[in-house]
């Protein structure tokens, strides 16, 4: 359980989770690795610039540029933060957090996208915070 | 008091993380949740909005690319700076470590820059939503950045003591803020496209 | 089985065998550390800054009583006023509030809105679930799972101290020019936008409150997931650490987002932003120079995304602690642990897509109030399951009836009232009636009163011998319960019948001016008599506390006969360093009470190796429980 401070502390204990990963072989691999990814990422990040000078109509542009930039952090998470061979546990962490994070960004955007459109509907002038009467019969 | 307590260094045997992963791990949950919360309200602002700006036609994209490329490079070198770690090299270890607190520096100088121009031309965050949601969010993130440039700080300072008692729990330590690093970067790349480029 | 001699070693009364434990990890340790002298740790680094998980339990507890009671006395203030609207407030009290706040001493409006926006500010943030996580949480967890301490022991110091700065922030807003924030303890925009100074106060204070809760989620979690004793499966946790697990990834996801609204409001206010500022907005008749272009509502959306899990936050620990007092004192093990612990996975998961009901009648539209009423309904459910659980965990027990339990017994139909009155209230069409009245009031309270508080009440008198290794005192104890079960019930109940005539809540004059309000208006008086009788009975308790720490009948190391690490492998108070004369090792689940065919006692501890061993802690068969 202790871990003794001893000054040559042999490295091969380390990742007990990734035996065999440490060995030198396995590391130099991974640098080359990481070099690629950089280039991926660089390339991606001249696309992303690219696309968006293309003036592409809205909802594509945002649709492109999402998708774009979700597969560069798709290869910063799973290859420089490890997602890839990461534990269960991490993950399950993760995939709760990003159900919330689903819900935090659909809430208030529906909110005032659907109180927008009701006004729209009923014809009042458009602001931020139409009123909507308490008896209202239910629609939609 | 140095109390020892278990699964610092070594992995838990069934859940295979060491407490620091597992706790960065959260704190980076944690962390979605806040940008989440920006993220929602710029999406609530922007459609709700009658007109926005495009970014582009505002902001610097050219100084913004460069400050992508410049944080991509640092989430390189800092996993470079790990793996030499593990290779038992701290100096190369540390050197690398030193670069990625470079590039650190140089996005931030960048962003004072991006910043001053835009002062300059009494663009404030007070100016409009548009520019409140900007300065809000690069705010935030470059708060974020500074952070892991203290920590680096540290660890190539006077944390590198640790190195010769404990170089496991280092080399652990330059993982965690490594991950922190990558997740900074993560953001960027979707303030960037989303920010400057839509 | 005869009572052994007590032996004073140090500052700890211990029996011969836990004695010889104590003394053969004390000289392992000075032969592992190679030197033979004292261990001496300064004054500071040991009781200021801490990062011992005990100590700062300590820490977290007394400061968190103190803001309970100041917040308690913010609330007897707005009760004078309630009552006696604009009349002066009695000179003993009065003298200590300053003219700018009540001239000659009646109360100002603007001052009862700084008690009542300070008041739940403080209960929630600096008071409740300081206690129910900071302080039983840190104290007993690492204790209940055979840790020698939290994951992160400076992080658990810097937790408490950022705690202390965010708490020493709101209360120094009192002393501003336009004292405390006064926009309620929800921080409406625009409101809040052009109130007074005390309002950044307020922010500043809550970036560093949520700054100390992410840490100390981040802590707990790690630290029950990683440290848990060999033999400590998370199906044998006592169900007080599953509630705190819970509590802590509620607090780890929903707190962020005020922090960043937060932030925005700071920015609003400051920079003159408009995140939450419409356009055209007219003030005395002026026009607001702002940008505009903002929406009031997003900061609704993001204050209640978090501060709906964080309701969930006040009542978990509680409900954690009334099951471990009700197992112990039934003698039986918990009915339905399985279903209790699924339960509480599922109602956290669930806090999170409930959140809109509070904002029923912000013209949501007809998709997002069905959306959210129905999850409202649907969360009902587990915390249904927890409640029947609890209580049919009575059944066919041999119920012990001390003041720890008379407390958790009294949670059981005070949640229930405060759940149901809850359930008109996720309908949205009731709400149209209920929102912004008493009623709302009457519901959060009989949940967060009489129900979590009285739950910590109930771990305080479980847990003092423990904490301090002396007995709290029976007759007190129960004059302190009898005394508060009666005189809650007559501050909150009448709440209900104002909130369904239609009072609305945060009025200054208790809603003297409305005519509908007239004729339940004598309640007022009725509910701030209750309230200033309920501060009386709470004195039998602090001067209970006070004296007992120094004067209290000794405590053995497991008094109330539990199976659960805290008492049964260790003393009271614990061994200071690492917890655990020798790291327990788990053999059974947390609740094994009356275990059949076990002869000799009615319970067997987790860390026991069988029947027949002698008990590592050596407990008398028959105690005394104090007077």
């Amino acid at each position: 359980m202790s871990d003794h401070a001893a000054s040559h502390e042999a490295l091969e204990h380390h990742d007990e989770d990734h035996s065999g990963h440490n060995s030198p072989e396995a590391i130099h691999a991974e640098k080359r690795k990481y070099l690629i990814i950089f280039f991926v990422l660089a390339v991606l990040t001249v696309v992303t610039v690219a696309v968006s000078r293309m003036h592409l109509p809205h909802a594509m542009a945002i649709g492109v540029g999402l998708l774009i930039a979700t597969v560069k952090a798709s290869l910063v998470a799973a290859f420089f933060m490890h997602l890839i061979t990461e534990r269960k546990l991490v993950f399950t962490v993760l995939a709760i957090t990003v159900v919330f994070f689903a819900v935090l960004l659909w809430g208030p955007w529906h909110h005032v996208y659907e109180a927008e459109e009701h006004s729209k509907k009923v014809g009042a002038i458009s602001t931020e915070t139409p009123q909507q009467p308490a008896a209202q019969p239910a629609h939609h | 008091m140095e109390l020892e307590i278990p699964y610092t260094v070594r992995p838990r045997p069934d859940t295979g993380l060491y407490n620091g992963k597992l706790g960065i791990w959260l704190f980076l949950a944690s962390e979605v949740m806040l940008f989440g919360a920006l993220f929602s309200s710029l999406v609530l602002l922007r459609s709700s909005a009658p007109d926005w700006p495009k970014g582009a036609d505002i902001l610097n994209v050219p100084l913004a690319t460069l400050n992508t490329f410049v944080l991509i490079a640092s989430s390189v070198t800092v996993v470079l700076a790990w793996a030499n770690l593990r290779l038992g090299d701290f100096k190369w270890g540390r050197i690398w470590l030193g670069v990625t607190l470079a590039c650190g520096f140089g996005f931030m100088i960048i962003k004072a820059i991006e910043y001053g121009t835009k002062f300059s031309h009494q663009q404030f965050p007070g100016t409009n939503n548009f520019f409140a949601t900007y300065y809000m969010m690069t705010g935030l993130h470059g708060l974020h950045v500074i952070g892991g440039m203290i920590v680096f700080a540290y660890l190539i300072g006077p944390g590198a003591k640790m190195w010769k008692e404990k170089p496991n729990q280092y080399t652990n330590r330059v993982e965690i803020t490594g991950l922190y690093w990558h997740f900074v970067d993560l953001v960027w790349i979707f303030l960037f496209p989303i920010l400057y480029l839509l | 089985m005869g009572q052994k001699r007590q032996i004073r070693v140090g500052s700890q009364w211990l029996y011969p065998d836990e004695a010889q434990k104590a003394l053969s990890e004390a000289l392992r340790v000075m032969k592992e550390e190679g030197h033979e002298g004292e261990h001496h740790q300064g004054f500071i680094s040991k009781y200021i800054f801490s990062t011992d998980h005990k100590w700062i339990g300590v820490q977290y507890g007394f400061t968190a009583l103190c803001f309970l009671m100041f917040g308690f006395t913010l609330m007897l203030l707005m009760r004078w006023q309630l009552a006696f609207p604009s009349k002066p407030i009695p000179g003993f009290i009065a003298q200590f509030l300053s003219d700018a706040n009540a001239p000659g001493g009646i109360m100002l409006p603007e001052f009862y809105n700084q008690l009542g926006a300070m008041h739940g500010t403080i209960m929630v943030f600096l008071g409740i679930v300081p206690l129910a996580v900071g302080a039983f949480g840190n104290y007993l967890v690492p204790l209940q799972i055979g840790a020698p301490d939290m994951a992160f022991p400076k992080l658990n110091m810097a937790s408490y101290w950022l705690y202390a700065i965010g708490g020493v922030l709101m209360l120094f807003s009192f002393t501003l020019p336009g004292g405390a924030a006064n926009s309620g303890w929800t921080s409406y925009p625009p409101l809040s936008i052009i109130a007074t100074q005390g309002q950044n106060m307020w922010l500043l204070g809550m970036v560093f409150l949520i700054t100390s809760s992410l840490l100390g989620s981040v802590n707990f979690i790690v630290t029950i997931i990683q440290l848990r004793a060999k033999g400590m499966t998370f199906m044998r946790m006592p169900f007080f650490v599953w509630a705190q697990l819970v509590t802590s990834f509620l607090l780890l996801l929903a707190f962020p987002p005020l922090e960043a609204a937060a932030v925005m409001q700071f920015m609003d206010r400051v920079m003159d932003t408009s995140f939450f500022m419409p356009s055209g907005l007219v003030i005395s008749g002026r026009v607001l120079e702002i940008a505009g272009g903002g929406n009031p509502l997003l900061w609704q959306h993001l204050f209640w995304f978090l501060a709906h899990p964080e309701v969930y936050v006040l009542i978990l620990p509680a409900m954690g602690i009334v099951a471990e007092v009700i197992a112990n004192n039934t003698r039986k093990p918990l009915w339905g642990y399985r279903s209790l612990v699924f339960a509480t996975i599922f109602l956290g998961f669930m806090s999170f897509v409930v959140w809109a009901h509070h904002m029923f009648l912000t013209g949501m539209g007809t998709v997002i109030n069905a959306f959210f009423q129905t999850t409202t309904m649907i969360i009902s459910i587990p915390s249904v399951i927890i409640l029947t659980a609890l209580i049919i965990s009575l059944w066919g027990g041999s119920i012990r009836f001390n003041t720890p339990m008379l407390f958790a017994l009294a949670f059981l139909p005070m949640f229930g009232i405060g759940g149901l009155t809850g359930l008109p209230l996720g309908l949205a069409a009731a709400d149209i009636h209920l929102h912004d009245t008493y009623y709302v009031i009457g519901h959060f309270h009989y949940v967060v009163a009489p129900g979590t508080i009285f739950a910590m009440f109930a771990g305080i008198y479980y847990w003092f011998p423990k904490v301090t290794g002396k007995m709290l005192n029976e007759k007190l104890g129960k004059l302190h319960f009898v005394g508060s079960i009666i005189f809650i019930n007559g501050v909150f109940f009448p709440m209900f019948i104002q909130g369904l005539a239609g009072v609305s809540r945060r009025l200054y004059d208790g809603g003297a001016q409305y005519a509908h309000a007239q004729p339940v208006l004598h309640w007022n008086l009725f509910m701030s008599v209750s309230a200033w009788l309920l501060l009386a009975a709470q004195l039998p308790f602090i001067v209970n506390f006070f004296w007992s720490i120094f004067k209290g009948a000794r405590a053995t190391s497991n008094p109330w006969q539990a199976t659960t690490l805290e008492w049964a492998a260790t003393t009271s108070p614990p061994l200071a360093h690492g917890n655990f004369a020798e790291m327990p090792v788990v053999h059974r689940g947390p609740y094994e009470y009356s275990v059949p065919g076990y002869e000799t006692r009615d319970f067997l501890p987790q860390h026991e190796s069988g029947e027949g061993q002698p008990p590592a802690v050596v407990t008398p068969a028959v105690l005394p429980l104090g007077a």
